[in-house]
């Protein structure tokens, strides 16, 4: 047992590394340079000659910073408690239709808004914002009280899958219609929304976004016995004292909290969920949640930031969807590492 | 010990509109220090019987007391330090080590986090050595073959302590000589450790060799309980697969193919030889013994002699010096006539 616990260890301690590094790394690279120095001294309070410098560290790249690594490490664990409690490495954030319950509320004030009150949403600003997070999280949440709900009346857990995959078919099929009766600015609008981005957390919103988020990341690591349990399938851990009701609420409801708030703040972000406890099953070769928790929030953490920095390469004008990046990235890696694994087994 | 009391019980599935019922009325027990082995046919209601003992589903009507306190009165964490399981379901595990597996086992005792202390660790250790697979420790589950796993899940059972252990069809899916080897491990733990072992199977000669009691299940006739011994000289087992092809020969306790035959022939011989040349013929479907009544007939010599010798029904003999020789000349023989 001795062996194997130093190399837990240092990967985390590696991993921690990592994302102090990439953290650094999102401060320092932009599409305007800033002299290391400069940096150095805006983030320890100095006030730099530069006031614009000054505002860029502090109010632009600090906070979706702090947002990527927050919302990864959310998104990971989220995946991993899916990928448990469903048994199936396919499950992810999106697939109980969470994110397209927060999909449609935010379809509704942004469509909506248009049509009826004549008001584009994007003109409103700060309240415009606002007016998405809560609808976001208010579709969400009632997509989660639903899927809740459904779980606690049926047995199987393939039949509570398609449960959820056929609401977020039907919350997307109501998106479509009111896409249909819409302007059209109101459609791009969407679409900007629906492609994700770490930048949209503003200085006032990210201290809700990071307390709840740090509320919710501990709650599900009180969940590591019970997911260790599910592991073994439904009879065995109800064998072996588990409350399989009770279980499958928390962990759902767990998971679909983070992905309701991160889905709220920084829209549907893709992939990270689905792979980031692939990644991880695959580097500590384990089942373990005791490690595979911790593991997902770090890798996660690192993967949305490394993510993060990529989007905003000097060069890319504006900045990429961060959609688009995870998967572009994230997808590579996770193939080589499943494969690479593969091919261990093989030889064992 | 009686450790497991059933009054009445039926069992079977609860719909919205209709409850559907698979075994009614039984009324048995199980022993602790014993084996006992549940039979029957598929569809007969093995795995829904033993689903309802093991609490996974709920009972239609009756009673079942596990240690003296009814089934449905224990919470599921005082449950699983009562009863646990081995089941068919195969668990797709990948990345768990046989230790940690065996050690989910403890998972009623230990804590908020499950983390085992030395104790656990030691009743872990003790039961992977009791099953003999130490030399699978450190292995990860999805490398272990079939047997293994099963070995595996057994650990688990008695790493979580429980007075009665439930198994279904624990053989399923092993090579002969590893279920042989199962049944009697089964059987060494129900003595040694004083355990309630109960299991379904579908391998009726060795239940009937190496099970202490044995439960028949049938739609028919209900369930019927005994050591083999006694179901089978009360005729339980020979009315059981009262199918065509099967028969139970009463003499060695055992179920034999039953073939169809066309023709009887009267042999003479004695020993080995005499049973391998009477084994031969039935395979062949002509009845074949020293009482049969036939105009042919065949010695078989013993086994100092070293031919066969086929009498035909007109006097003339044919000599063969191997039983698949013999049963050439009897084909032809027939073909003739």
């Amino acid at each position: 047992m001795n062996k194997d616990k130093i190399p837990v260890w240092s990967l985390m301690l590696a991993l921690v590394l990592l994302i102090a590094v990439l953290f650094s790394a999102n401060l320092l690279l932009g599409s305007v340079s800033i002299p290391l120095n400069e940096v150095i001294n805006i983030c320890i309070g100095n006030e730099s000659d530069n006031r614009i410098w000054t505002n860029i560290v502090l109010k632009s790249r600090m906070p979706q910073a702090i947002t990527a690594l927050t919302a990864g490490a959310g998104l990971a664990v989220s995946g991993l408690l899916m990928q448990t409690v469903f048994r199936n490495p396919l499950a992810d954030p999106s697939v109980l239709g969470v994110s397209s319950g927060a999909s449609m509320g935010v379809a509704f004030v942004v469509l909506l808004s248009g049509s009826l009150g004549g008001v584009a949403l994007s003109s409103l600003g700060i309240i415009g914002e606002l007016a998405l997070t809560v609808a976001s999280i208010a579709g969400a949440l009632a997509v989660m009280a639903l899927i809740a709900f459904v779980s606690q009346k049926v047995r199987g857990n393939v039949t509570l899958l398609i449960m959820g995959v056929m609401i977020g078919y039907i919350a997307n099929a109501i998106i479509g219609v009111l896409k249909f009766f819409s302007v059209e600015e109101d459609i791009k609008a969407y679409v900007i929304w629906g492609l994700g981005s770490f930048s949209r957390v503003s200085g006032n919103q990210i201290m809700p976004f990071v307390c709840t988020m740090a509320v919710l990341l501990p709650l599900s690591f009180l969940l590591v016995k019970t997911l260790n349990l599910l592991l073994l399938g439904d009879s065995y851990a109800r064998n072996l004292g588990l409350n399989l009701k009770r279980a499958r609420l928390l962990v759902i409801s767990c998971s679909g909290a983070l992905v309701a708030i991160v889905t709220a703040y920084c829209g549907p972000i893709a992939f990270l969920g689905l792979a980031v406890p692939h990644l991880c099953k695959g580097l500590f070769r384990t089942s373990d949640h005791k490690v595979l928790m911790p593991a997902s929030l770090l890798v996660g953490a690192a993967m949305a930031l490394t993510c993060n920095i990529i989007a905003r390469m000097p060069g890319f004008e504006g900045a990429l969807p961060v959609n688009s990046v995870t998967a572009l990235i994230g997808a590579p890696v996770v193939m080589s590492v499943i494969f690479k694994k593969n091919k261990g087994d093989a030889n064992e | 010990m009686e450790t497991i009391k059933i009054k009445d019980l039926d069992t079977g599935y609860k719909g919205k509109s209709k409850t559907h019922v698979i075994t009614r009325g039984i009324n048995a027990s199980i022993d602790s220090g014993e084996l006992t082995c549940l039979l029957g046919a598929n569809g007969a209601g093995k795995s829904t019987l033993l689903h309802t003992l093991s609490g996974f589903l709920p009972k239609i009507s009756g009673t079942i007391k596990i240690m003296d306190k009814e089934i449905a009165d224990y919470s599921e964490r005082s449950l699983a330090k009562v009863i646990s399981v081995v089941l068919t379901e195969k668990c797709a595990l990948r990345n768990m080590k046989v230790t940690e597996m065996v050690g989910l086992g403890r998972s009623p005792y230990t804590g908020f986090w499950g983390t085992l202390d030395n104790e656990d660790k030691k009743i872990v250790d003790d039961a992977i050595d009791c099953i003999g697979i130490n030399e699978l420790k450190d292995r990860m589950m999805h490398t272990l073959s079939d047997g293994e796993k099963q070995k595996v899940m057994i650990a688990k059972a008695l790493a979580q302590e429980t007075p009665v252990i439930f198994l279904d069809e624990p053989t399923a899916f092993l090579d002969y000589p590893s279920k042989v080897e199962m049944m009697q491990l089964l059987h060494r733990l129900s003595r040694e450790k004083d355990k309630t072992i109960f299991m379904s199977t579908h391998d009726l000669e060795l239940a009937l060799q190496i099970a202490d009691k044995v439960w028949m299940i049938d739609r028919d006739n209900g369930i019927t309980i005994g050591t083999p011994e006694d179901l089978s000289l009360n005729g339980t087992l020979s009315r059981y697969f009262s199918r065509k092809g099967i028969v139970f020969d009463q003499n060695t306790g055992l179920y034999k193919i039953d073939n169809e035959y066309t023709r009887q022939m009267r042999l003479s011989g004695h020993g080995q030889k005499y049973s391998m040349v009477r084994k031969a013929l039935q395979r062949n479907g002509i009845m074949a013994g020293r009482d049969m009544q036939s105009q042919e007939y065949i010695e078989t010599g013993d086994l100092t002699t070293d031919r066969y010798v086929f009498h035909a029904a007109d006097g003339g003999t044919c000599h063969a010096s191997s039983i698949e020789q013999l049963l050439g000349i009897i084909k032809d023989y027939y073909k003739d006539i």
